[in-house]
């Protein structure tokens, strides 16, 4: 069944790449949708079994993949509770991104393409969650990057998706260099790259000192931290998330499957299954606290005055993530997973409900030209406000009723604490994770009133004009707002807002049952009562890890904490943007240079311009222009050819076309050689 | 060439003035004054030689120039009768200058050369192919100058010159028996020579009548008669 | 005074090499050049008669007779080809043939 899972995407992903041009774009969607749904269902089977059954795990071999000297790598898939949770995450949104885009790609002609780059990241993150040693995983790791480029640039002549795709990889590639690095650290340090045999030898490595430039290094840290740098690449954690808000060029459903919930995920899964290689690594554990307490805070401030829709809730993501990565690094994987399982769900469906919005909205995604659509399309407000509300973690503490994100985002927040009192990072990341729920709940709910409520605006020409106004003062969005299919025509711009299809509102349905739900069904087993008989010892946790259970030792305070911040976001929401009008105005004009400073992503772009971009640039166009050009060319075939000429040229000023100068020629070469002759005689 | 290969042994340089009679003379006074008159005509010969040819190439008018060329070839002809190839001497007069210099003479004159377009003065090649002039002239001065015979060249002479017959009846001798192909292959030259010419020149004039001696043979009957019954009085 | 082979030889050189100057050096027209060619073959002549005599060899006049053949269809062919171009071109001053330039 396993392989069944793992494959058929693939399958899917030919059909539709190979044939989609014959068999015609419905044929291509209803197959590659089909083959996911079953996928779906068999996770879902496997789930029940593995997860909250009582089957085995188990890693049936498929093929060996290569041998050289002693490593050996094997295709292999490992099923254990952690893939089967994340089996369950990635088909089933993966499924309804699927079913959603039948309805959202309606118009456009490149459907079987985009449905066959569907199904292909599916196949590529379903290897990197069943890789039973680290270079499958690494194939999948890089099969997804290679996914999520050709889908952010789907629309392909849009020259800002080529170079957000581009940008994307390129970051990507940044971490994975140090995911590589890592990979063959490891495998120095235990001769194998399976996980079993590389978890067997771990503790024995323990404390190990390798020296490296110079310098002694702690073994498992340096490979740890050098496996942590593929994670911040590829979850657009702080210092490498520059690509993550350029990823909405892509269309709206590939936002949500890749960059909510499945590929940006794939560094927190990656440090979960390496839990026994962490956990010996204490130093990059603080490292890892750190970088997702950073992230947390700092991508919630820039979400707080983003005006494109889809960036709100992208930085959302990425505050998410560095969520996750707190709740890792204080040693609770499973509650990163618990929060990547719900978060899943809720910001899945945030992006689609925003597509559905879009659609609606006929393709403008700046918030500033919406509002009064919460009676126009219902439903869809309906569902993102059920997503909001699991986003902010809205619950009743100390009970258990409450959203999916109240569970997950809480327990996080109370471990962090937890963690706080041993380790100051920890203490740290809690304040930032505190602080950075109240700016969730706030740009949330901004997101819902600005899009929902207030005025509807009426002619699209006012918005036109408003907006360019507002993009020569704040510089944000450089006409990313308008028009997220490059081929539609401005024709239809004048039609009032309606609902979307069925077929984009059932998987809404479907993710807002989860995301009301997940959190309270799955609390006890992935970090409650029912831990050990959920995970099995998929997740490894040291002999001083007791978080878990330190969890539950804190001043109620704390759990009050989140709650009240959340709260807080919500009133000053509702305050600025629905009962004072105008407040948010105010507050940029009063402080504008923190207001641009949050508007250009704290400048990160410009900076890594300046440092990366330009420099890589003027010494690409030095080695092209004066090394290959005037050195390597002017010394090879260019310099020759020209020197040819040249000879060529003093020749032509031989033949005058007199044939009395070729007489005389013709005299003075007899002169010549009768005179060496006479000379030779001489001697 | 002259190397120091062959022996050091001069030849002893003899006369060849009058070569066929040398055998035969006998040596007293009248000969001796009998050569001194060669000797005179020799220097006579030559240096007329020399200067016609020096004339042609720098007279102004190529008529002149022709006429020069005349000039030469008739002392040129001399100089062969005093070594004693009259019957060359006399097909030099009568080929060269009877036949080539009258062509060139033809040529000349139909060419309608207007002289004032001529440009005269030395070319800008002057120092350099006096310089490459002069060395060849000196190299070929030294070889002539210093180059000896090789023994036995006297005797390995391929038609050796028999007294008592005269030089036409000589060349007959050879030319016809041992020089037959040259003989043969300069006949073809001549005819290709004969060929080439006319079929550079010749051009039909426009409106002159030829025959075609093709289409005459290839006229039959049938082409050209056609019989009609006429009715009397109908014409055709 | 002898006159012997030396005699023509230097007579013949001066020849040639008088032939080889008016090749060379003339600016004039190409009906100087042909005739400078006509020195030449004279020369060449002379050279041959001259060991013919003193090598007592007929073989040295056959072969001037053959290159006084040679010569004078050289020289009508030389002409020949003279009289078409000026037909075609209008001139025969040396500076307007260059038609071989490369």
């Amino acid at each position: 069944m396993i392989q069944a899972i793992v494959f058929l995407p693939l399958i899917g992903f030919l059909v539709a790449g190979l044939f989609g041009r014959r068999i015609g774009a419905r044929a291509s969607e209803l197959v590659t949708t089909t083959l996911l749904f079953v996928a779906a269902g068999f996770s879902w089977i496997v789930f029940f079994d593995v997860a909250l059954g009582h089957g085995h795990a188990s890693a049936p071999v498929l093929a060996n993949w290569f041998t050289s000297g002693k490593l050996s790598v094997d295709w292999a898939l490992r099923v254990d509770t952690l893939t089967a949770v994340m089996l369950v995450v990635v088909n089933t949104v993966s499924a309804l991104v699927h079913f959603y885009s039948i309805g959202y790609m309606h118009e456009d002609p490149d459907r079987p393409r985009f449905f066959a780059y569907l199904s292909l990241f599916t196949f590529a993150m379903l290897t990197l969650v069943t890789a039973d040693n680290l270079v499958q995983m690494f194939f999948g790791w890089e099969g997804v990057g290679l996914a999520s480029y050709l889908l952010i640039g789907f629309w392909y002549q849009k020259p800002s998706a080529n170079a957000a795709a581009i940008k994307a990889f390129v970051v990507n590639r940044v971490g994975d260099f140090g995911f590589a690095l890592g990979i063959f650290l490891v495998f120095q340090l235990t001769q194998s790259v399976s996980f079993e045999q590389v978890f067997a030898a771990i503790p024995g490595i323990a404390g190990h000192k390798i020296h490296v430039f110079g310098a002694d290094f702690d073994a498992l840290t340096l490979a740890t931290f050098l496996l942590f740098t593929g994670a911040m690449g590829k979850s657009a954690q702080f210092l490498l998330h520059t690509w993550l808000p350029d990823a909405m060029e892509g269309p709206t459903p590939v936002s949500a499957l890749i960059h909510a919930a499945t590929m940006v995920t794939a560094g927190v899964f990656m440090v979960a299954r390496l839990s026994p290689i962490f956990e010996y690594a204490p130093d990059t554990l603080a490292f890892v606290t750190l970088i997702g307490g950073i992230t947390a805070f700092f991508a919630a401030t820039i979400g707080l005055v983003q005006n494109d829709i889809k960036r709100v809730i992208a930085y959302s993501t990425c505050s998410q993530l560095g969520y996750m990565f707190v709740a890792e690094g204080v040693g609770a994987y499973s509650l990163g997973v618990f929060h990547l399982f719900t978060h899943a769900f809720f910001k899945a469906l945030l992006f689609l409900g925003a597509g559905s919005v879009i659609h609606a909205m006929h393709h403008e995604q700046d918030m500033r030209n919406m509002g009064g659509l919460w009676n126009k399309i219902p439903f869809t407000f309906a569902m993102m406000t059920i997503g909001t509300l699991a986003l902010t973690g809205v619950g009743i503490p100390g009970t258990e009723l409450g959203f999916a994100g109240f569970f997950s985002k809480d327990a996080i927040i109370e471990a962090a604490f937890a963690a706080g009192e041993h380790h100051s990072v920890a203490y740290f990341a809690f304040i930032s994770t505190v602080v950075a729920a109240g700016l969730t709940s706030f740009y949330s709910w901004r997101l819902v009133f600005m899009t929902f409520f207030g005025k509807a605006k009426e002619a699209h020409g006012d918005a036109h004009a408003a907006h360019g106004h507002d993009e020569h003062a704040h510089g944000d969005d450089h006409g990313h707002a308008h028009d997220d299919h490059a081929h539609d025509d401005h024709g239809h711009g004048h039609h009032a807002p309606h609902e979307s299809p069925l077929v984009m509102l059932i998987p809404l349905a479907v993710l807002a049952i989860g995301a009301v739900v997940a959190g309270a069904v799955f609390m006890g087993d992935f970090a409650g009562h029912a831990y050990d008989e959920f995970w099995k010892g998929a997740l490894f946790t040291g002999h001083d890890n007791h978080i878990l259970h330190a969890m539950h030792e804190i001043p109620h305070w704390v759990s009050y904490a989140a709650t009240v911040m959340m709260v807080l976001g919500f009133l000053g929401a509702l305050f600025v943007y629905r009962l004072a009008p105008g407040t948010a105005q105010k507050i940029a004009h009063a402080f504008p240079r923190l207001y641009r400073f949050l508007l250009n992503k704290w400048y990160f772009d410009e900076l890594y311009d300046a440092i990366f971009v330009r420099p890589t640039f003027a010494l690409g166009r030095l080695l092209w222009k004066g090394g290959d050009g005037r050195i390597i060319d002017g010394l090879g075939p260019d310099g020759i050819a020209a020197r040819v000429v040249d000879g060529a040229r003093l020749a032509v000023k031989l033949q005058t076309g007199y044939v009395y100068h070729y007489a005389f020629a013709m005299l003075i070469g007899v002169a010549a050689v009768v005179t060496w002759f006479v000379a030779g005689g001489l001697r | 060439m002259a190397r120091g290969g062959s022996a050091r042994s001069r030849a002893t340089s003899r006369s060849i003035l009058l070569i066929a009679k040398s055998e035969n003379r006998p040596d007293n006074e009248a000969a001796r004054e009998d050569d001194k008159v060669a000797v005179a005509f020799f220097y006579l010969f030559s240096a007329v030689l020399i200067a016609s040819a020096f004339a042609v190439i720098v007279s102004r008018n190529p008529v002149h120039s022709v006429l020069y060329l005349i000039l030469a070839f008739v002392n040129g002809a001399g100089l062969f009768l005093l070594a004693g190839a009259e019957f060359l001497a006399m097909i030099l007069v009568v080929v060269y200058v009877g036949a080539v210099a009258v062509l060139f003479l033809f040529v000349v004159m139909m060419l309608d050369v207007d002289f004032a377009a001529l440009r005269q003065g030395f070319s800008k090649h002057l120092p350099v192919g006096a310089a490459v002039g002069a060395v060849v002239l000196g190299e070929l001065g030294f070889v002539a100058l210093g180059w000896q015979s090789a023994p036995g060249a006297q005797e390995a002479a391929a038609a050796p010159i028999v007294a008592g017959v005269s030089n036409t009846a000589a060349l007959g001798q050879v030319l016809y028996t041992k020089y037959f192909l040259f003989f043969q292959a300069s006949a073809l030259v001549l005819l290709t020579a004969m060929i080439g010419a006319i079929v550079l020149t010749l051009h039909h004039r426009p409106g002159v009548k030829r025959q075609k001696i093709e289409e005459q043979n290839a006229r039959t009957r049938d082409n050209v008669i056609e019989i009609k019954k006429v009715p009397s009085r109908a014409g055709v | 005074m002898v006159v012997g082979l030396t005699h023509y030889l230097v007579v013949s050189a001066i020849l040639f090499t008088l032939g080889v100057a008016g090749i060379i050096l003339n600016r004039k027209n190409i009906i100087i050049i042909l005739m400078s060619v006509e020195l030449i073959l004279l020369a060449v002549n002379i050279n041959l008669v001259a060991f013919s005599a003193s090598l007592g060899d007929l073989t040295g006049q056959v072969f001037a007779l053959f290159i006084l053949t040679v010569a004078a269809a050289e020289a009508a062919i030389g002409l020949a080809i003279l009289v078409t171009y000026f037909r075609n071109r209008g001139t025969i001053a040396v500076e307007d043939i260059n038609s071989l330039k490369g």
